[in-house]
This record gives structure tokens, sequence and C-alpha cells, in this order.
């Protein structure tokens, strides 16, 4: 038979005329893709990554040096013959009733926002990836207690939680007091998202086979598991910064945040509502510098979590 | 289905029993004693202190008067405000305003929230998807209170269309500012989950055997995308629940609205222990049950739920 067959014409092509070798080559030198590296490189074609980035650089800057920005001394000396005056040249936004500046309260207030908010966005970050974790990876009891101890902290909608604590410490009003009273009742979320992606990810071959490798189960948790599914934590932290920075305002807005001696956009807020029919303007800018702030993480939070779910990607 | 409704009412028991603890405990076990604030920088009367102190049942251990608080919950006797007003008469004088004011929000944010989400689902990437998502990040930023104050600077106090207080017994028309207000946040939220739920839907296989089958786009859009996309937009409302008495709470607050929120406000500022306790609470009770027939109802329209575990 044999003999036979090489007298056919070739009706399949020599392997040297199909490049076989090119469409299969590896690229052995190039450093292999992973979810961060996509992520990064979907990222940076988005404008509003860039938009996102430039604006908290600038709040952060702000926030940490506050003199650059304004010629106005931090204990901001009101006199009351500017009250309710125009903008000046080198107090470009006017004054309040009490005669104080307001671009130099807010460009003062904006380390009090951001300090609440990452106080707060620490503390949900550690309880959730805390809880979430051991809920998730241990699963059995641990998760029915840890899960229904979410569950509870999650039925108090966290900013009347942190109402009924500041009215109660109302005599220990600061940043750390109001950070942890936004906090503790603000971490369910995130151990919930982290609970679920690790449900997933536990059941994948590479932990298998480290489980028959004989490593620890909470080394596993640490080293493998947790790595691979903080990705959905970091979306819903930033998004909590943003969202910290709004239950400061409204919580101080409410009269029960920071002491209106405390200089923050929440009380300012709060402090000019009452000439909303006189002097508008003076509760309108620090609107627009809390929102910005707060539209910036929140974009960001879009970006990250676009760029990190490929579902996300081709919704878009 | 007899099962898991079951289950879930038992898993809602601890639930309730630890939230109720927790809210106790945040408010009487704290530093600070509520009859001393009562009296502000005024001295107490020692007997006056004494008398109140028993009425509150502050004489006896704390997880007693958890106890005689809880009791009192299932006697449906939510106790006695400093004021001398029994909270469940307050609450039963309040609880009918804030809840006209929470189904017209829910009615705006439904309505417009949906209509867009459909709208930006069907047409991906386009203008009009591209413009609402903007609009809903912006209005997600900005905080309740910038939104009422705006609101009513410009409707209220600029155009003169609404007035900027609620008058007396809250009519309707009145209570329209202060809805749009409360359901600005939930619009964001809701038109995003519509339209990713109808991209979701759209590319579906039942989708495209309904073209198949010549079946015009017109029935197609409602009957097949949007009632399907909806379903993840109805446990959406569970959520929304509990921004809504957040939000009713500053909302109520701002435009002066005799309801729940803006009693509980101002319990808050007071400093009524027993008031902001028995409040919460109702609240809290009122967000457990919403969220229960939320699931139950989840369950009947999607059966996957009902098998899991």
């Amino acid at each position: 038979m044999p003999s036979k067959t090489t007298n056919l014409p070739h009706f399949v092509a020599p392997v040297e005329e199909t490049p076989l070798v090119a469409i299969d080559s590896v690229k052995v030198d190039e450093k292999p893709s992973n979810l961060w590296i996509d992520a990064w490189r979907d990222m940076r074609k988005r404008p509003m990554f860039w938009i996102s980035a430039v604006l908290i650089v600038l709040v952060v800057l702000v926030a940490i040096f506050p003199s650059l920005f304004t010629a106005a001394a931090p204990n901001n000396n009101c006199y009351l013959q500017n009250s309710n005056g125009g903008p000046t040249a080198g107090h470009p936004l006017g004054f309040t009733k009490q005669g104080c500046d307001v671009f130099a309260r807010i460009v003062y207030g904006t380390s009090t926002s951001l300090s609440v908010g990452i106080l707060v966005t620490i503390l949900v970050a550690v309880l959730g990836i805390v809880f979430g974790a051991f809920a998730g990876f241990y699963g059995g009891w641990i998760d029915s207690v840890l899960s229904r101890l979410g569950d509870i902290f999650f039925s108090i909608p966290y900013i009347l939680a942190a109402v009924v604590i500041m009215s109660v410490l109302s005599q220990y009003r600061n940043v750390i007091v109001l950070a942890l009273a936004i906090g503790i009742f603000a971490w369910p979320s995130t151990a919930r998202v982290l609970r679920a992606e690790i449900l997933r990810v536990k059941n994948s071959d590479f932990v298998m086979a480290s489980t028959a490798l004989g490593v620890s189960r909470f080394r596993i948790l640490v080293r493998h598991v947790l790595p691979n599914s903080i990705a959905p934590v970091i979306v819903v932290t930033t998004i909590s910064l943003a969202a910290a920075i709004v239950a400061e305002a409204s919580l101080s807005f409410l009269g029960v945040g920071l002491p209106s001696s405390v200089m923050s956009w929440g009380n300012d807020i709060s402090q000019a509502q009452t000439d909303l029919r006189t002097n508008p303007m003076t509760l309108i800018y620090p609107s627009i510098a809390l929102s910005i702030t707060v539209l910036s993480f929140i974009m960001m939070g879009e970006v990250i979590r676009d760029a990190l779910d490929p579902k996300a990607r081709a919704q878009r | 289905m007899a099962g898991y409704i079951v289950r879930r009412i038992l898993q809602a028991v601890p639930v309730f029993l630890g939230t109720t603890f927790l809210i106790y405990f945040m408010v009487f076990a704290m530093p600070g004693d509520p009859i001393i604030a009562l009296f502000g920088d005024k001295t107490p009367n020692p007997a006056v202190v004494a008398q109140l102190r028993e009425r509150y049942h502050l004489d006896q251990p704390f997880i007693v008067q958890y106890f005689i608080f809880l009791g009192g919950i299932f006697r449906g006797d939510l106790g006695v405000s400093f004021s001398g007003q029994p909270v469940a008469e307050i609450l039963a004088k309040t609880f009918p305003v804030t809840l006209r004011l929470a189904a017209l929000a829910i009615f705006f944010e439904m309505v417009a929230g949906i209509t867009v989400g459909l709208i930006s689902g069907l047409r991906k990437g386009k203008l009009f998807d591209s413009s609402a998502l903007l609009v809903s990040l912006v209005l997600i930023s900005l905080p309740i209170f910038v939104i009422a104050f705006v609101f009513q600077l410009v409707f209220g106090v600029q155009l003169g269309w609404f007035r900027t207080t609620v008058g007396f017994g809250a009519p309707i028309q009145d209570l329209i500012m202060p809805a749009l207000v409360l359901a600005t946040i939930s619009f964001a939220q809701i038109s995003r989950l519509t339209r990713s739920s109808v991209i979701d839907t759209s590319g579906q296989d039942f989708v495209r055997t309904a073209a198949s089958k010549g079946l015009s786009r017109r029935r197609i859009v409602p009957v097949h995308i949007l009632r399907n996309s909806l379903i993840p937009v109805v446990t959406y409302l569970a959520v929304d629940f509990g921004t809504l008495m957040v939000g009713a709470t500053i909302t109520e607050g701002i435009f002066n609205v005799p309801g729940v929120g803006r009693t509980l406000y101002q319990a808050i500022i007071r400093g009524e222990g027993p008031t902001v306790v028995s409040f919460v609470t109702v609240m809290v009770l009122i967000y457990l049950v919403v969220n229960i027939l939320v699931d139950l109802f989840y369950a009947v329209l999607d059966p996957r739920i009902r098998y899991a575990k």
C-alpha cells in the first residue's frame, strides 16, 4: 500500500510549506501578560482615567500643601466688615456672612475631607478583607457566623448608624472618631464582594495544586487566593473613599459631624444654608469642591472596574 | 417555595436580634448620660432624674433594659419620647407622609431610570448612551443635600415653580420637589443597572430566536428584552430602601416635610436617645421586612434562587 500512496498527488501541503513554527512560536523574552498589565494598558487609553487622575493628584496636593494655593492663614481670619462681600483681589470666591474667605476655607477644608475619606477606606478595607476572606475561604460555620454578623451591620444604613454614634459621642467629635463611626458600619459590602470572589477562586486548579504540595491552608489563602481575588475589592474601595467623603459632609451638615470650629466642606455648606437666598454662592462653591472630589474618585473606580472586568469592557 | 420562605425568615431572626441589640448598645452603653444631657447646661433636680431613670428603666442593668425594650416591641409598645408622646403615636402620624414621599420618589426614579437605561442599552456607545453615563456619574457624586439646595435655589427661589418648604398637611404638589431630589441618586443607579441588564439580555439566544421568527422590534424590545432585564432592577429596590431612608432624613430636614425622617433628625439634634432608638429600630425592621419580601419576589421571578444551596 505505501508504494501506491506515494504515487498519488499531494493533497496536503508539505510541512516545509506551512509555517507552523511561526504560528506556534512563543515570545520567550517577553514579560508574560497578566490581569494588572492588561488593566493598565486598557486604562491609560481612556481620557476618563487621566482626567480623574489629574483631579485626584490636585486634591491631594491641596490637602497636603494648602499654603501653596492660598495666602490666607490657616486659622482664617474672618473680618465682619467683609460680610457677604463679593470677589476681590486675592479672594476669588468672595466672603461668607461671617466675613470668611470662601476660597481659603475650601482649600483648608480639603485635608479634613480627604483624611476622613482615607481613614474610613483603610478601616473598611481591613475589616472587609479579614471578614470576607475568612468567611469565603473557610466556609462552614465560620462563614455562617461572619456572614450573619455582616448582615447585622449591613441592615443598618451606615449614615444612620454614624448619626447615632456621633450624637452619643458628642463630646468626642474629631476626625478619628468620625472615621470610626462611618467605617464600622460600612465594611460589610466590601466583605460580601470579596467573599463572593473567593468562593469563585478557591476551586481553581492552582489552589488544588498548592494543597497537593502540602501548603498550609492559611498560607494558600494569603499567598494564592487573596492576590487573585483582590481586584473587585480595589474597585469597591475606591468608590467607598468617595462615599466616605460624602458621609463626612452629610454628618457635618446634619450637625453631628465635626465641630463647627473645624474647617470642612460639610461645615461650610451647613453654615451657608441659612443664607441660601441672600448669598447662595457661599453654599455653591464648597458644594462644587466636594462634588468634583467625589466625582474624581468615582470616575477612577469606574475606570478601574472596566479595566479589571473583561465583561464590562465588552459592554462598552 | 414554602421551605425557602421558612429558611429566609429564620435567617432574619438573628439579624433582627443582633441589629436591635447593636442600636440599643450604641445609645445606652456608650459614655454620656442621656438623662443628664436632656437638661443641657442646667443642674437637674435629682428627684426628676431618678423618676426619668425609672421610667426609661435606666436604673436596671443594661441587658435587662434591652429585654424590656425588646418585649415592648413585640407588644407594639415603642416607648415614650422625652416630650411625653408615645413613639408609636408619633410614628402613626409621620409615617404616611414619608410613605407618600418615598412612593413618589420610587415612581420618579423607576420611570426615568428604566426609560433612560433601556434607551442607553439599546443604543450602546451612541451619543445618548455616553451622555446618560456622564449625567449618572455626576448625579452619583452629588451629595443629596447639595441637590436639595440647588433645587430649592433654582426651582424654588429663582423660578418660583415650587414652594421651598412643604406646607401644612404635606399636600402632594409640595412633595414633588423633595421626591425629585430623593429620586436623583437612585435614578443614576437604576438607569445603569437597566442598561447593563438590557445589553446582557439583548445578546441572549432567545432574543435572536424571536428576531429570526420574524417578530417586530416593537414586540421584542418590551416583551423579550425589557421584561427579562427588570429582574435585577427589582432586587435593587431592596438596597434602594436603605438609601431612601437616609435620604429622607436629610431631605425632609431641608424641605421641612413632617415625616419620619425629620422627626428622627430633630430627635438626634435634641439627643433624645429613646426616640432615636425606636425610630431607627422601626426603620431597620421595615428594611428587613422589605428585604425578605424582595428576596421572595426574586425567588418567584427566578426559580434558580429557590433551589440554590
